[in-house]
């Protein structure tokens, strides 16, 4: 936004072997589930800024228009907290997600109108052709579009390059393959990226998540096949067993000799001071997280079926092996009441036979 | 001797139709009408010895007085050309495109309202599958606030559907507004790719108010679901609606309670599979408004 070149900008300019978007004010908003404010985005929107971090993603989780009784609602207005996020940006652009059948492009232009100059469009791993309306109107708007491709462990690898393609000739900036439910290996990931970087004229990023504790591993295995764009989150704050932790990432960068052009020692001080003390839980990887990424269900069904076993008596566990054995995809948040019934329904009949 | 019609539009919805209405007492189908000679719906429309030309509209124009109502099957933009050729006419049309150029219409719901209207809108699948449901709420309660979430196969998710998804949600919004009579909605619509294919799911919720009655509010959804399966047999319950506690911040206010009703719609299966219940509840509803014309326009004047 400012052409003076201070010291900060210095540093941002000597190198960037790819670009890092920040998704802790999208896909964090999971884990809090939804309920950020103004006073919490801003020194977030700051912090990351000034770390040299190019791309801040600000929505609901399930992107514009996500507040709703299915993916809960927003505690403030998703409007506002991009409004904040724009004037606290310095030098970062800020992005929005939008899920084609959730948000609309009544809410792109909205955002658009804000200051928002990035969109990621984002539809099940199979679904690109969704996209078409959404990319091209984005890019109409003067907006850099990238396509989003959701629960990737669930294509292969020439199915999401066929996919991406889609993207790319709808006008796609960019195409990201996003790990949304923590599957992955790093071979799965590496036989992927492989494939798209060799098939696409268009960049590719990967979003990678920590359910089996290969969110770092996974996107320097990404980087090293050729993707340019990596994703992460401060304290690893989102959806499930949590991101690729943005601190780390830049740490682990810096021990590879890969310029992230961003500060470590700067994310890492944001992570401890701002981004934890707002945590209501810390990011582990306990077992329901870790059942996500191994039975590769969507990660924010976490905390919806943890309120479902609680009222329906059943365990959460239980829940999300069976929204596993449905090939539920993401967007179902309804199918987790739908288990949840069911499974207590079966309880109480077996207990009645015996 | 039924209402003669005529179906435009040869692809999977219109050649459901050609079965469904085969079967109404009180509709004779005539013609099923496409632009594709060699499309399939037309074969089978020849072998069932209808009509089955495949110059489009151009057919009514040419036998202006073979049909009193035709059912568009086309898509929204050629229903545009289709709804003024029709009206000058003096052809009804029930068009089952998001058009929506006529009042939309609800089967079960407002069905009585516009019996006249030269044009009436099939509204959307996820409409028909969930406007009934908010209605049911809403006569027993007031309804700050309305939801519902439909889950199609992504086979059974043509072309039109995907190239303006946002009008599905937009026109399904409005639907729970001003036909189920909450106070503000929201549509949400996912595509799921697995096979076998998923049969429609859809989930509707709605925001109760602090002294709603939950009893007549689950009564009313029961009834309500009874009233839609007499023209859409698959259509049901997957269990029984759920009153769950809140507080929950809805964008029309904060209520104590909402009520789930988990619907599950499985297609017929006349000429497209069963798991294709989105389509089927299209083509189910629209034979019924079809047939309620028909027999109000019996009546003597």
């Amino acid at each position: 936004m400012t052409a003076v070149a201070d010291d900060a900008t210095s540093v941002r300019e000597t190198k960037r072997d790819f670009r890092l978007i920040d998704s802790t004010l999208r896909d964090g908003s999971h884990a809090i589930s939804h309920q950020y404010t103004v006073e919490q985005v801003v020194p977030i929107v700051r912090g990351l800024d000034a770390a040299g971090v190019q791309v801040i993603e600000v929505t609901h989780g399930d992107g514009l228009a996500g507040s709703s009784f299915n993916y809960g609602f927003s505690a403030v207005d998703e409007m506002q907290l991009i409004e904040a996020a724009v004037a606290a940006t310095t030098h970062a652009q800020i992005a929005v997600l939008l899920v084609p059948g959730i948000g609309t492009l009544d809410e792109l232009r909205r955002a658009r109108d804000l200051g928002v100059s990035v969109v990621r469009v984002a539809v099940h791993c199979t679904e690109a052709d969704i996209t078409e309306q959404h990319i091209s109107i984005a890019k109409e708007l003067g907006m850099e579009a990238i396509g989003f491709l959701m629960m990737s462990h669930m294509n292969t690898p020439k199915g999401l390059l066929e996919q991406a393609r889609l993207m790319q000739g709808f006008g796609a900036d960019t195409v990201y393959i996003a790990d949304s439910a923590g599957a992955m290996t790093t071979n799965d990931v590496r036989a992927r990226v492989a494939e798209l970087v060799g098939g696409l004229d268009v960049p590719l990023g990967v979003h990678a998540h920590q359910n089996l504790s290969l969110a770092v591993a996974n996107s320097i295995a990404a980087y090293e096949e050729g993707a340019r764009n990596l994703d992460g989150t401060s304290a690893g704050l989102g959806a499930g067993a949590g991101n690729c932790p943005t601190e780390i990432l830049a740490a682990v960068c810096e021990k590879n000799g890969i310029a992230s052009g961003v500060d470590p020692l700067a994310l890492m001080d944001l992570a401890e001071e701002v981004t934890r003390p707002m945590m209501p839980r810390q990011q582990v990887v306990d077992r329901a997280g870790l059942l996500l990424g191994y039975a590769g269900v969507y990660g924010s069904f976490l905390l919806h079926a943890q309120r479902a076993a609680e009222r329906y008596g059943v365990s959460q566990a239980e829940i999300l092996l069976e929204l596993g054995e449905r090939k539920v995809v993401g967007g179902q948040e309804d199918m987790i009441i739908d288990v949840a019934v069911e499974l207590a329904r079966k309880h109480a009949a077996t207990e009645v036979r015996s | 001797m039924g209402l003669p019609v005529a179906i435009i539009g040869s692809g999977n919805i219109g050649t459901d139709l050609m079965y469904k209405i085969e079967r109404s007492p009180s509709l004779d189908l005539v013609a099923l009408i496409g632009i594709d000679p060699a499309s399939d719906g037309l074969a089978r429309a020849r072998d069932r010895g209808y009509e089955a030309p495949a110059n489009g509209i151009e057919w009514v124009q040419e036998n202006p007085d073979a049909v009193r109502m035709v059912f568009d099957a086309t898509s929204a933009y050629v229903h545009v050309r289709h709804a003024k050729v029709l009206e000058e006419l003096g052809i009804r049309a029930i068009d089952l495109t998001p058009a929506a150029r006529g009042p939309k219409v609800i089967a079960a719901v407002n069905l009585e309202e516009h019996l006249d209207a030269p044009n009436v809108n099939m509204v959307t699948c996820g409409g028909q599958a969930t406007t009934p449901m908010v209605a049911a709420v809403s006569r027993v309660t007031r309804v700050p606030y309305a939801e519902m979430v439909s889950a199609v196969s992504s086979k059974s998710a043509g072309p039109g559907t995907r190239q303006n998804i946002d009008e599905f949600t937009r026109t399904t919004r409005k639907a729970l507004e001003e036909i189920g009579g909450a106070e503000i909605g929201k549509a949400i619509i996912v595509l799921n790719p697995a096979e076998p294919p998923i049969l429609m799911r859809n989930t509707v919720f709605c925001g109760l108010p602090e002294g709603a009655d939950h009893d007549a509010v689950v009564a009313s959804v029961e009834q309500m679901v009874a009233d839609v399966a007499k023209y859409v047999p698959g259509y049901r319950l997957k269990n029984a609606p759920l009153i769950e506690e809140g507080p929950f911040h809805t964008p029309g206010g904060v209520v104590p309670h909402r009520v789930v009703v988990l619907l599950e719609v499985e297609g017929a299966g006349d000429y497209l599979p069963t798991y294709a219940g989105n389509l089927d509840i299209m083509t189910a509803a629209a034979v019924r408004v079809g047939e309620a014309i028909a027999a109000h326009q019996e009546v003597p004047a």
